[in-house]
């Protein structure tokens, strides 16, 4: 089974005994678990016909619909505008010259450690944006300063042969940068990169906050319906397999595209980063 | 600067609030992250599932929509507590599914022949695990779980949308007293600056302290 750990012995006919006795034990504790969860569900009434109507309704579902249009709306504007800013910050951090490494340096360390919800109240209430560009403009600061730093460990991942080898060939640092070290580093950090996309796409739903019409706004207007009788946990049960299932097929995609490249000729020189999104303290590494 | 000192009070009440809430917050996600990666580690295959469910799941939840679904879900079944409460219990639920990978991630750090030199010593799974393998995982976690706390404490913002008292809520009251509303957010960024860099510090000596590299 899960040979990669040391921590027990392959069991031997008493302890698998003992092992499947537990398991059935903990599966009975789990199952019971769910059911008390399920009896209480039915014993508020939440499973009545009034309360799952609303979603036979062809405007709520076209609501719906909306709502989750407009999530993925903020997400491909904040996730393309981010990889942008992302960019630009890490050619900063990566610049010869020390002004500019100086700016994005405190650029991108000042966006990191504000929580994202600050940056999107900040721009939606003092600076009275409405409410996509102020969802956008804070998740793109924010994700942005991050993809910078993915970026900029990706470049110092490569092997170092490589940029040395470009050097020795005569080529510039920017040909150096475009031809050698870039393409290596984001084939490399392409799994951080798309989790770092879920992390944005989690995000978005913080525009419920400042009232934009997303996902979980929809969600909250048909939850506060009295004619069903307050649908608020069939709405729950609707929307969390929705996003949910969506961030897992991101992650599941992340998690795939960094088997795949470990297996590439292509990132020999260069270790590909886990799919996971970044962690980093703050501050200079 | 009349808006910090104006309103100190409002300001250190939301300060302490945030600060509550990351510590009682990160305490139950360094509980349950612990438990759910002894549980992906254990030898029980249902353990393992569940472990694994847990922290799929909640990696891949919106905080927003936890919340959400905590602080006015949960009220429904007439589980009626305290608002700060429920926020606890939502930001130390999702940070431990991040604590238990964290952990998890630390515990393949430690060499196969540390847990097989424990086991070849008669140590049953819990002796091993926390005898051992533990101890030497601590040390490589060290960093990653800086991170994490600090992600914990910016996420606590989110609470104050959901009307606990804590420090991003404060500019409701301020700007309806008609204070000048950047400075008024300067000060709270500020005040998150602080947070995170304590945490940041703070992580920093214990690594100094017990981290070593591998």
């Amino acid at each position: 089974m899960t040979d990669s750990t040391a921590l027990y012995d392959i069991p031997g006919p008493h302890a698998r005994r003992r092992h499947l006795l537990y398991g059935v034990a903990s599966t009975v504790v789990i199952l019971a678990l769910a059911g008390w969860i399920l009896h209480l569900l039915f014993d508020n009434d939440q499973f009545t016909s009034t309360k799952w109507s609303p979603f036979l309704y062809e405007g709520i579902q076209e609501l719906l619909l909306e709502g989750l249009g407009n999530t993925l709306k903020a997400f491909a504007y904040a996730s393309v505008l981010s990889l942008a800013l992302g960019a630009l910050l890490a050619t900063g951090r990566l610049s010869d010259h020390r002004v500019l490494r100086w700016i994005s340096t405190l650029l991108v360390e000042f966006f990191r450690a504000m929580p994202v919800l600050v940056m999107i109240f900040f721009i939606f209430v003092a600076l009275k944006v409405q409410a996509l560009p102020a969802l956008v403009a804070g998740l793109t600061l924010y994700n942005g300063s991050v993809l910078a730093e993915v970026f900029r460990t990706g470049v110092h991942a490569v092997a170092r042969g490589q940029g040395e080898a470009a050097y020795a060939l005569g080529m510039r640092k920017t040909q150096v940068m475009t031809y050698v070290l870039v393409p290596q580093a984001v084939r490399a950090m392409l799994p951080a990169i798309i989790s770092q996309l879920v992390v944005a796409l989690k995000d978005t739903s913080l525009g419920f906050l400042i009232t934009y019409e997303e996902f979980l706004h929809a969600g909250k207007l048909i939850a506060s319906n009295l004619d069903y009788d307050l649908p608020f946990i069939p709405v729950v049960l609707v929307i969390s397999p929705i996003y949910i299932g969506m961030c897992m097929l991101l992650s599941w995609f992340a998690t795939w595209v960094a088997r795949r490249e470990r297996r590439s000729p292509k990132t020999k020189a260069v270790d590909v980063a886990p799919a996971e999104p970044e962690t980093l303290l703050p501050g200079p590494q | 600067m009349d808006v910090l000192t104006d309103n100190f009070s409002l300001y250190a009440e939301g300060f302490l609030g945030t600060v509550e809430l990351t510590v009682y917050a990160s305490a139950l996600a360094l509980v349950l992250g612990f438990l759910m990666a002894s549980f992906r580690v254990a030898p029980v295959g249902s353990f393992r599932v569940f472990g694994t469910v847990w922290v799929t799941v909640l990696r891949n939840t919106p905080l927003t929509l936890l919340f959400f679904a905590v602080m006015l879900g949960l009220p429904r079944f007439g589980l009626v507590l305290p608002f700060e409460l429920f926020a606890v219990l939502a930001l130390g639920c999702y940070t431990s599914a991040f604590i238990c990978e964290v952990l998890r991630s630390g515990i393949n750090t430690v060499p196969r022949g540390q847990g097989e030199a424990a086991r070849s010593l008669g140590m049953s799974f819990s002796q091993s695990l926390g005898t051992v393998v533990l101890p030497q995982a601590f040390r490589t976690v060290i960093p990653p779980i800086g991170s994490t706390l600090i992600a914990l404490a910016k996420n606590s913002a989110i609470a104050g949308a959901f009307s606990v008292t804590e420090l991003l809520g404060t500019y409701k009251t301020l700007s309806e007293l008609g204070y000048n509303i950047v400075w008024t957010f300067v000060w709270i960024a500020v005040g998150y600056l602080i947070i995170t860099l304590t945490i940041s510090a703070l992580f920093n000596v214990l690594e100094k302290r017990w981290g070593v590299a591998r």
